[in-house]
């Protein structure tokens, strides 16, 4: 059958090291983000490596009116439709903490807005009965720390939006893979202190596409965060609140 | 732009940088860090020395606008951003039955790092270097506006762009000529071969498209350029070769690995894992174009101190005998290490700083100790004197004097540099070391 893979957020580096290699299976991408110059950049490539359609689709997180032309663009294409969700932004906590009005943005681009948008679109996959969504959380989301609690606490709030969502989906013969990335070497991370163990987006994308075709449900990238976020989860909250890490 | 801060170091890891690093993402990105300070580009740190090092200032990597804008099926023509490696334009594109015309050593260079240095591959004596494949390339000023530069619509900064170590201007993207390539597997000859004439002589008379030597530089006397010769053809199976994972070499190896005794004994076996009468084998395009690439971060194998790797080109008359005296005085520093390759070039391209000329090249690797600057200088100096040519790629300890003389249209290239890029702000390590673009 042949495969649709709608991604949101499409200009990350993750995204882009997706988009390539469903593009490389030969999936038609639709490519959805703001900066539309570089979202067309990315069509061209993905066309040249094997899609037969890669559009650049105009999409923010936060104008949730732009939503349903997205879904009725999909509507059209035959097969079955997925979606693959990279948007988020992550602000400096310390930016948070003088404007804390960058609290609703924070939510918007990585919890609210992505889940109303995936809203909208669920009944159309129902209709079909199958496809994937990719829901990319974070492992910051498993717990609540010091350095970044609010993008934390919207990717934890994202997490569960796709838990219940794929309990929905599944009924239909969908799913839904929920992805907790560790550090990964992207543009967000460039440069900023303390990271380790940092993955490249092609590892992180190549684990997301195993996922995919296995139907797994919660899936760390790359492995070895499930057992770091065990330990960090599994601490007594009587300790952990006078950690900084 | 957040910027990285973090010490770089060429691939032999010898000479070394600390500097802010920009890696944009988008066009509009590295418009907005020239904006805020132009920076030489660079690629995937795959030159040897200091090409891609500054240590005045910032640099920007270009890794990541590493897109594919245009590919014509009938044609071959590929358009693409500068930061694509060579190994992607392979992987992509030979199952399609198309590939880079010129290969380097490694599949990690990327497209804007293969024209600044102008690279050359196994088949130079045919194809000729990269640069002969680019038909166009879109260059970023300093101040952020692109221009398409063609080979016959600006002659000028097209040839000193043409391994021009980045200093005309960012090359953003690039259109190549890919050839057709029916296989994706390897047809390959191997012969063991007795001593340096013998090897010249070979190398004189073969007829393959692709042929490279691997000698055996710790050999003397009478083995003195003992090897072996690799001859290969594009093979006409269609078979698609198996992916294999790459291994990573962990950590810094001990200097004990690289002793001569160890390398003595290492080279003994490897000449002989071919029979004396010689062999056919099949190899996939990745293993013989990168036999190194299967091993990730190699350059540790030489310890912390690092390596130098010394290549050059002489000419073909006089060449047989300055490239014995390189070989006995490398033999004797005790310095050499496994790798070691001989190979033919053809003519020179259109490049004003390019390294190719018709003649000989031999590169030999050597670890970091005590007595290799002074090697390499001797080394310098007898390809000076055979009228031959250092590559600037893999250089780190060459003379700004012995350049000026081998590489004659360097005062042209300082010229159109300085036109093109008046603050300076492009200039590297090696840029400043050699002097590159002092004008008379």
């Amino acid at each position: 059958m042949k495969q649709n893979w709608l991604i949101l957020g499409a200009s990350s580096a993750m995204a882009r090291a997706f988009a390539r290699r469903v593009a490389e299976n030969g999936a038609d991408v639709y490519l959805a983000g703001r900066d539309m110059d570089d979202l067309a950049c990315l069509a061209a490539d993905c066309r040249v490596r094997g899609a037969e359609t890669a559009e650049a689709l105009k999409f923010d997180a936060r104008k949730p009116s732009g939503f349903p032309a997205i879904r009725d663009r999909l509507a059209m294409q035959d097969g079955e439709l997925n979606v693959a969700v990279f948007v988020g932004s992550m602000p400096a906590q310390s930016a948070i903490d003088d404007d804390p009005a960058l609290i609703s943005g924070t939510v918007g681009d990585s919890f609210t807005g992505p889940a109303q948008f995936l809203q909208g679109f669920a009944p159309l996959m129902e209709d079909r009965g199958g496809g994937t969504i990719v829901g990319v959380g974070s492992v910051a989301g498993d717990r609540g720390r010091i350095g970044n609690y609010v993008y934390g606490a919207a990717k934890a709030g994202f997490a569960t939006y796709l838990s219940g969502l794929r309990n929905r989906l599944t009924r239909a013969g969908g799913h839904v893979v929920t992805v907790k990335p560790g550090f990964v070497d992207t543009a967000m991370t460039w440069g900023l202190p303390g990271m380790f163990l940092v993955a490249s987006p092609e590892d992180v994308a190549r684990d997301i596409q195993r996922a995919v075709q296995k139907r797994r449900n919660t899936i760390y990238t790359p492995f070895f965060w499930r057992y770091i976020m065990l330990i960090i989860t599994h601490s007594p909250e009587a300790i952990f609140k006078k950690m900084s890490i | 732009m957040r910027l990285k801060i973090a010490e770089t170091s060429g691939w032999g890891r010898v000479l070394r940088a600390n500097g802010p690093m920009a890696r944009p993402e988008k066009i509009t990105a590295l418009r907005a860090v020239l904006k805020q300070s132009p920076a030489p580009a660079i690629g995937n740190l795959r030159s040897y020395g200091d090409a891609a090092l500054n240590s005045a200032g910032r640099t920007i990597s270009m890794t990541r606008l590493d897109r594919f804008i245009a590919f014509d099926a009938e044609t071959g023509v590929l358009n693409a951003e500068a930061g694509v490696t060579i190994g992607e334009i392979l992987r992509v594109f030979s199952p399609r039955g198309w590939i880079p015309a010129v290969i380097p050593g490694t599949g990690f260079a990327t497209l804007g790092g293969a024209i600044a240095n102008d690279v050359h591959g196994k088949n130079h004596h045919g194809a000729g270097s990269f640069a002969e494949h680019v038909l166009g390339l879109d260059l970023m000023g300093t101040n952020g506006r692109i221009r398409r530069i063609t080979p016959n619509g600006n002659p000028d900064i097209f040839a000193a762009t043409m391994g021009g170590l980045g200093q005309t201007g960012i090359i953003v993207a690039a259109a190549i000529q890919l050839i057709p390539a029916g296989s994706q597997m390897m047809a390959v000859r191997e012969n063991r071969v007795d001593g340096i004439a013998e090897f010249l002589a070979m190398l004189d008379q073969s007829e393959a498209s692709y042929s490279v030597g691997w000698i055996d530089a710790t050999a003397k006397g009478g083995q003195l350029g003992r090897g072996i010769l690799e001859e290969a053809e594009i093979g006409i199976s269609a078979d698609a070769p198996r992916e294999k994972r790459a291994k990573s070499v962990p950590r810094d190896a001990p200097q004990f690995l690289l002793s001569p005794p160890v390398v003595r004994l290492f080279n003994h076996y490897y000449l002989r894992r071919v029979p004396a009468e010689g062999r056919r084998v099949g190899r996939t395009m990745q293993d013989f174009f990168f036999p190194l690439d299967r091993i990730h971060n190699w350059n540790r194998l030489y310890g912390k101190s690092g390596f130098h790797q010394f290549q050059c080109v002489v000419p073909q008359t006089g060449g047989s005998g300055a490239l014995s005296e390189m070989l006995e005085r490398i033999a004797r520093s005790r310095l050499a290490s496994p790798l070691a390759v001989l190979k033919r070039l053809g003519d020179s391209g259109p490049g004003l700083m390019s390294f190719p000329m018709a003649g000989y090249t031999l590169a030999v690797d050597f670890p970091n100790r005590a007595n290799a600057v002074g090697l390499l200088g001797e080394l310098e100096t007898l390809t000076a004197q055979a009228g031959g040519r250092i590559y600037l790629a893999k250089d780190s300890t060459a003379r700004p004097e012995t350049i000026a003389d081998m590489y004659v249209k360097r005062a042209d290239f300082a010229r159109i540099a300085n036109a093109a890029d008046p603050e300076r702000a492009l200039e590297t390590d090696l840029v400043r070391r050699l002097r590159l673009r002092e004008e008379p």
